[in-house]
C-alpha cells in the first residue's frame, strides 16, 4: 500500500513533467528534415573542435575570449555593413592593404608593394608570394579579380543576387556596380601570377583606402566554389586565424593557421568571440574571469574597471561623431547668424560630461581628429550664450523664436542618449530665448523625412569606415549629397568645389589641404553643431599583452598574447 | 477521447491560418519602410531601392501574403534578411535551447512549488506555510534581471559555483546532436560534459522558474485547501487514513486540475523565450532570435518565430486539455 501510494505520487509529479517532454516532440516531429539537415552541418564543424579541445588540454594552451554585445551577422563580410561581422573576419581574412595599428594609415597587407601611374588612373599591386588560403589552394592575382568582379558584378556566378547577397559597401566606395555611370572600376587584370592590376575610369583619392577596409578582402574562390550562398557560414581566407565553429548568438570559435605567411604570428592558438548581450554580466564574466576582453563596456563602469588591479581599460580612437543638423533651406535657420547663434548656444563639453562620463571629445569639425586633413586650427564655437543672444538679436530675433528639434529614437554609438541629449540642448536653447519643441519619429521614418527636408534642428551621426575624409564631408556636406547624407540641404559652390578636387586628386598632400579649406569655410557657413566624438571605452584581464583597439572596431589579434 | 482529440486537432487549421494573417499584419504595420531600418543611415538611396526590390516590398500586401503562405505550407519559412540563411535550418538550435531551458525552469519550479504549496496546506496557518507563502508573494513580484544579476553576482563572481553565461564551455564545445546539450552529452556517453551543461542551466533555470514556482505554489496551496474541506476528505479521515496518505493520494489528485492548467500556461509563456532571463544570461534561445530580428526588421524572422511561438502555444494548450481526463478520469469528451 505505502509502495504503491509514493508510486502515485511520483506519477503525478510526473504527469506534469511529461507535459514540457511532449511539447518538445510534438515541434520536433513538426520539422524534422529541417532539424536533421541543421545538425550535420554543424556537426562535422563541432566534430573538430571537439577533437583538437581534448588535444589541447594536455599542454598550455593560449585561448582568448572576447566578448560582444552581439553576434555577426555574416563571415562574409563584403555582403554586410555589420561591425560585429568585421571584427571576426579580421582575424580570417586580409585584404590587399591594411591599416596601421591605431590609425588609417596605410601599411602592406596581402600586397607588399604597389603603385599608381601618374593621372591615379592605374594602379598595380604586387602580391606576397608562398601564401595559401586556409584550405590550401595558393593565394594569387586570379583570386583576387574574381573577389573584385564578384562584388562588382550581380550577375557574376559568386555574387549570389539571387539568395539575397547585396554589397553595399563595394557600391557605395567605388561609385557604383558594374554598368553604372559612377563605377570606378574600369577592369581587373592579372599581369602574372602575383601582379594586378586595377584600371580605373577616373581617378580615385581614396582607392588605396578602401583597399585596406576588412570589407574587401580576400576571400578563397575555392571556397566560393565549394560552399556557394553558405559562404557566409564558412569562411576561408588567408588570415592568421582560421574558422573551426559557430553556435549562431553563443560563440565563434577560430584556431590558429599554423602556415600563417608572417613568422612566428599569430601568438593565440585559439580565438572565441562570446555573445554576452547584457552589459552588466559581460562585466561579472570579465571580473569572474571567464572572458579576456569585453567590448562596449558602459562608460560609466570605466571608473570601477579603472581600480581593479586585475583589469585594465582600454580607449578606442574616436572615428564619428553626433551632431545637431540644421535645415539650411527652412526659416530661420537659412539665415547664416541664427545658425551661429545656436552654435554657440550649445554646451558640447556639458554633452560629454554628462553622457559619455568624460570618454568623449566635443568635436570642432565634422571629422574626426587623426583624419587626413583634419583641421585643428579652426577654434570653433565657444560655449557662450551672451554672444548667441547678441547673434539673434543681430538677425532680428530679439524677441526669440520657436524651433522644432528633431531626436532620433534609436541609440547609436556617436549618441547613446538622444533623447537626453535632446532636452540637454533644448535647455541650453531656451538659455537664448529659443524655444525648442522635441519631435519624435520611428527610425525608418526619421530617416526619410529628414531626408526630404522636412525638418529644422535634427539629431544624427555619422560613423566612419575606410578612414577617408570624403566618406565624411563629401558624403554629409556636398551638395550632391542632399536627399542622401546631406540632411542639413548645405550646398556651397566653393566648399562642393574643394571636395570635388579633393576626391579625384591622389595626392595626399594637396586633399588634407584642400579638406581644410572646406572645413573652414563649413565652420564660417555653420550649416550643423558638431556635438562629440566618442571613443569607446573597452575592458580586458591584465593578463592580455599587446591588444591595441583600431578607430574601425575591428584589429587583428595575431599579436595578442596571454602572460600567466 | 479519440473522437476528441481529432476534433481538436482539426480546429488547430482556422486558428493556424487566423496566425499567419496576424503574424503578417503585425510585421507590415510596423512604420517605415524596413529596406531604410536596415540598411541605415549611412544608406544612399539606390541602395534601399535594390533592397525593396530583392525583398518583394514592391507587391501588393494580398500577394506578398500569398505567397509567404504558400511557402510555408512546402515548409519553407523563408530566408533571414539578416544572415541569410534559411531559417528552417537556423531556428531550431534556438528552439532547442529554449525548450531545454523551460525544462529545467519548470521541473524547478513544479518540485518546488508544488511540494511547498502541499506542505503549506496541510500545515495550514504553521510558520512553514507563512513562510513559504511569504516567499511565494516575493517570488512572483521579483524583478527577473535583478535576481539574475544577483544570482551572477553572488555564484559566478563571488563563489565561481556556476558559470555566469551561456550553455556550453565555449573553449570545449560540445558537438551538437539534437541541439539539447545535456541530451547530447549523454549520447556521447560524455560525463563530464552532462555535469557542464547542467551547471550552465543552474542559475538561469533558477532565475526563470522563480514566478513560475511562486504562482504554481500559491495555486496549490488553495487548491489543496478546497479540496481537503470536502466530504470525501472527511470520510476518508474517518476511515483511519493517515495524514500523508491523505494528502498525497486522495487530495492532491483532484487538487491537481487547476495546477496542471498554470503549469500548461506557464510553461507556454516560458516557451514563448524568456527574453530577459536568456539575455543576461547570454541563453541562444527563441526569445532573443525573435527579438533581434524585431531590431533589425528581419521581416521573415519575425513572422515565423512568432508564428512558431504561437504554435507551441496552441499545442500546450491542447496538451492541457487532453491531460484533464488522464488525471481526472471524471472529466469525459
Amino acid at each position: 500500500m505505502k509502495l504503491n501510494l509514493k508510486f502515485s505520487f511520483l506519477l503525478t509529479l510526473m504527469l506534469a513533467f511529461i507535459l514540457v517532454l511532449a511539447a518538445c516532440s510534438g515541434d520536433g516531429s513538426a520539422n524534422p528534415d529541417d532539424g536533421e539537415d541543421q545538425d550535420q552541418t554543424e556537426d562535422d564543424n563541432t566534430d573538430d573542435t571537439t577533437d583538437e579541445g581534448e588535444d589541447d588540454a594536455s599542454d598550455e594552451e593560449q585561448i582568448l575570449v572576447f566578448a560582444r554585445g552581439g553576434d555577426s551577422e555574416s563571415l562574409d563580410n563584403p555582403s554586410t555593413t555589420d561591425g560585429e561581422s568585421s571584427r571576426v573576419t579580421k582575424q580570417i581574412f586580409e585584404s590587399l592593404l591594411n591599416f596601421d595599428k591605431e590609425s588609417f594609415e596605410l601599411t602592406p597587407g596581402l600586397a607588399h608593394d604597389w603603385e599608381s601611374n601618374d593621372e591615379g588612373t592605374v594602379y598595380t599591386f604586387y602580391l606576397e608570394e608562398g601564401v595559401t588560403f586556409h584550405d590550401g589552394t595558393p593565394f594569387n592575382a586570379e583570386a583576387v579579380k574574381i573577389n573584385f568582379e564578384r562584388w562588382a558584378d550581380p550577375e557574376h556566378k559568386y555574387a549570389f543576387t539571387e539568395e539575397g547577397y547585396t554589397y553595399p559597401i563595394y557600391g557605395t566606395l567605388f561609385g557604383g556596380y558594374k554598368g553604372d555611370e559612377g563605377h570606378v572600376i574600369e577592369e581587373v587584370n592579372v599581369i602574372d601570377e602575383h601582379t594586378v592590376e586595377f584600371v580605373l575610369n577616373r581617378p580615385l583619392g581614396y582607392f588605396l583606402q578602401n583597399m585596406g577596409m576588412q570589407y574587401f578582402a580576400i576571400t578563397s574562390p575555392a571556397a566560393l566554389e565549394e560552399y556557394g550562398p553558405t559562404i557566409n557560414e564558412n569562411p576561408v581566407g588567408t588570415g592568421p586565424f582560421k574558422f573551426v565553429s559557430w553556435s549562431k548568438d553563443d560563440s565563434i570559435v577560430l584556431e590558429k593557421f599554423e602556415d600563417y605567411r608572417i613568422e612566428g604570428l599569430p601568438k593565440l592558438d585559439q580565438v572565441i568571440f562570446q555573445v554576452i548581450p547584457d552589459n552588466a554580466a559581460r562585466l561579472i564574466a570579465l571580473r569572474s574571469g571567464d572572458i579576456d576582453i569585453m567590448d562596449g563596456l558602459n562608460p560609466d563602469d570605466a571608473a570601477g574597471v579603472e581600480s581593479d588591479e586585475n583589469l585594465d581599460l582600454y580607449t578606442r580612437a574616436a572615428n564619428n561623431f553626433g551632431y545637431l543638423g540644421m535645415n539650411v533651406s527652412k526659416a530661420p535657420l537659412d539665415n547664416k547668424l541664427v545658425r551661429q547663434a545656436i552654435n554657440h548656444a550649445v554646451n558640447r563639453e556639458a554633452i560629454a560630461e554628462a553622457l559619455y562620463a568624460g570618454y568623449a571629445i566635443p568635436a570642432t569639425n565634422p571629422l574626426p581628429p587623426g583624419y587626413l586633413g583634419y583641421n585643428d586650427e579652426l577654434e570653433g564655437y565657444e560655449y557662450d550664450p551672451d554672444r548667441a543672444k547678441e547673434l539673434l538679436a543681430e538677425a532680428g530675433y530679439e524677441g526669440g523664436l520657436e524651433i522644432d528639434l528633431w531626436t532620433m529614437p534609436v541609440a547609436r554609438p556617436y549618441m547613446p542618449d538622444p533623447e537626453t541629449v535632446a532636452e540637454i540642448i533644448q535647455n541650453d536653447l531656451a538659455q537664448v530665448g529659443i524655444t525648442a519643441n522635441i519631435v519624435r519619429e520611428e527610425w525608418a521614418p526619421y530617416l526619410e523625412k529628414t531626408a526630404n527636408g522636412e525638418q529644422e534642428l535634427f539629431m544624427l551621426g555619422w560613423s566612419g569606415t575606410n578612414g577617408d575624409p570624403d566618406y565624411f564631408l563629401g558624403s554629409l556636406l556636398h551638395g550632391d549629397s542632399i536627399g542622401g547624407g546631406n540632411r542639413s540641404f548645405y550646398s556651397n559652390d566653393q566648399v562642393n568645389e574643394l571636395l570635388d578636387q579633393a576626391k579625384v586628386s591622389i595626392d595626399q598632400e594637396e586633399r588634407a589641404e584642400l579638406y581644410k579649406e572646406a572645413q573652414r569655410l563649413i565652420l564660417e557657413d555653420s550649416p550643423m553643431v558638431t556635438l562629440v566624438h566618442s571613443t569607446p571605452v573597452l575592458a580586458a584581464r591584465n593578463t592580455v599583452k599587446n591588444y591595441v583597439p583600431h578607430p574601425s572596431t575591428s584589429e587583428s589579434l595575431a599579436e595578442v598574447e596571454l602572460s600567466n | 477521447m479519440f473522437a476528441y482529440t481529432i476534433r481538436r486537432i482539426l480546429m488547430l487549421i482556422p486558428v493556424l491560418i487566423g496566425m499567419t494573417i496576424i503574424t503578417f499584419s503585425i510585421v507590415h504595420l510596423i512604420p517605415g519602410n524596413p529596406a531604410q531600418v536596415i540598411l541605415g543611415e549611412n544608406a544612399t538611396e539606390e541602395q534601399v531601392e535594390a533592397l525593396e526590390e530583392s525583398m518583394g516590398l514592391n507587391e501588393p500586401y494580398i500577394v506578398q501574403y500569398g505567397l509567404y503562405v504558400k511557402d510555408l505550407l512546402q515548409g519553407d519559412l523563408g530566408t533571414s534578411l539578416k544572415t541569410k540563411s534559411e531559417i528552417s535550418s537556423e531556428i531550431w538550435p534556438y528552439i532547442a535551447a529554449t525548450f531545454e531551458l523551460t525544462f529545467f525552469a519548470m521541473l524547478f519550479a513544479v518540485f518546488i512549488g508544488v511540494n511547498a504549496g502541499i506542505i503549506s496546506a496541510w500545515r495550514q496557518n504553521s510558520w512553514f506555510d507563512f513562510l513559504a507563502m511569504l516567499f511565494a508573494l516575493v517570488g512572483v513580484s521579483m524583478p527577473i534581471f535583478w535576481l539574475a544579476l544577483m544570482e551572477q553576482w553572488l555564484f559566478a563572481q563571488e563563489l565561481g559555483w556556476f558559470p555566469a553565461y551561456g550553455r556550453q564551455d565555449s573553449k570545449d564545445p560540445i558537438a551538437a546532436i539534437t541541439h539539447f546539450y545535456v541530451l547530447d552529452s549523454f549520447i556521447h556517453l560524455d560525463f563530464p560534459r552532462v555535469i557542464t551543461s547542467l551547471k550552465h542551466l543552474v542559475l538561469p533555470s533558477i532565475a526563470l522558474g522563480t514566478i513560475p514556482m511562486a504562482i504554481i505554489a500559491r495555486m496549490t496551496r488553495s487548491s489543496m485547501l478546497e479540496v481537503m474541506k470536502s466530504d470525501y476528505i472527511r470520510t476518508v479521515r474517518a476511515k483511519g487514513a493517515g495524514q500523508f496518505l491523505v494528502v498525497y493520494k486522495h487530495a492532491l489528485r483532484n487538487a491537481l486540475i487547476p495546477v496542471i492548467t498554470v503549469i500548461g500556461l506557464q510553461t507556454g509563456v516560458l516557451l514563448g523565450g524568456a527574453i530577459l532571463t536568456e539575455t543576461i544570461f547570454s541563453w541562444p534561445g527563441i526569445g532573443r532570435y525573435v527579438f533581434d530580428a524585431i531590431s533589425f526588421r528581419d521581416y521573415p524572422v519575425i513572422q515565423s518565430g512568432i508564428l512558431i511561438i504561437a504554435f507551441i502555444f496552441v499545442i500546450i494548450n491542447l496538451i492541457v486539455d487532453l491531460l484533464y481526463s488522464a488525471i481526472d478520469p471524471r472529466i469525459k469528451y
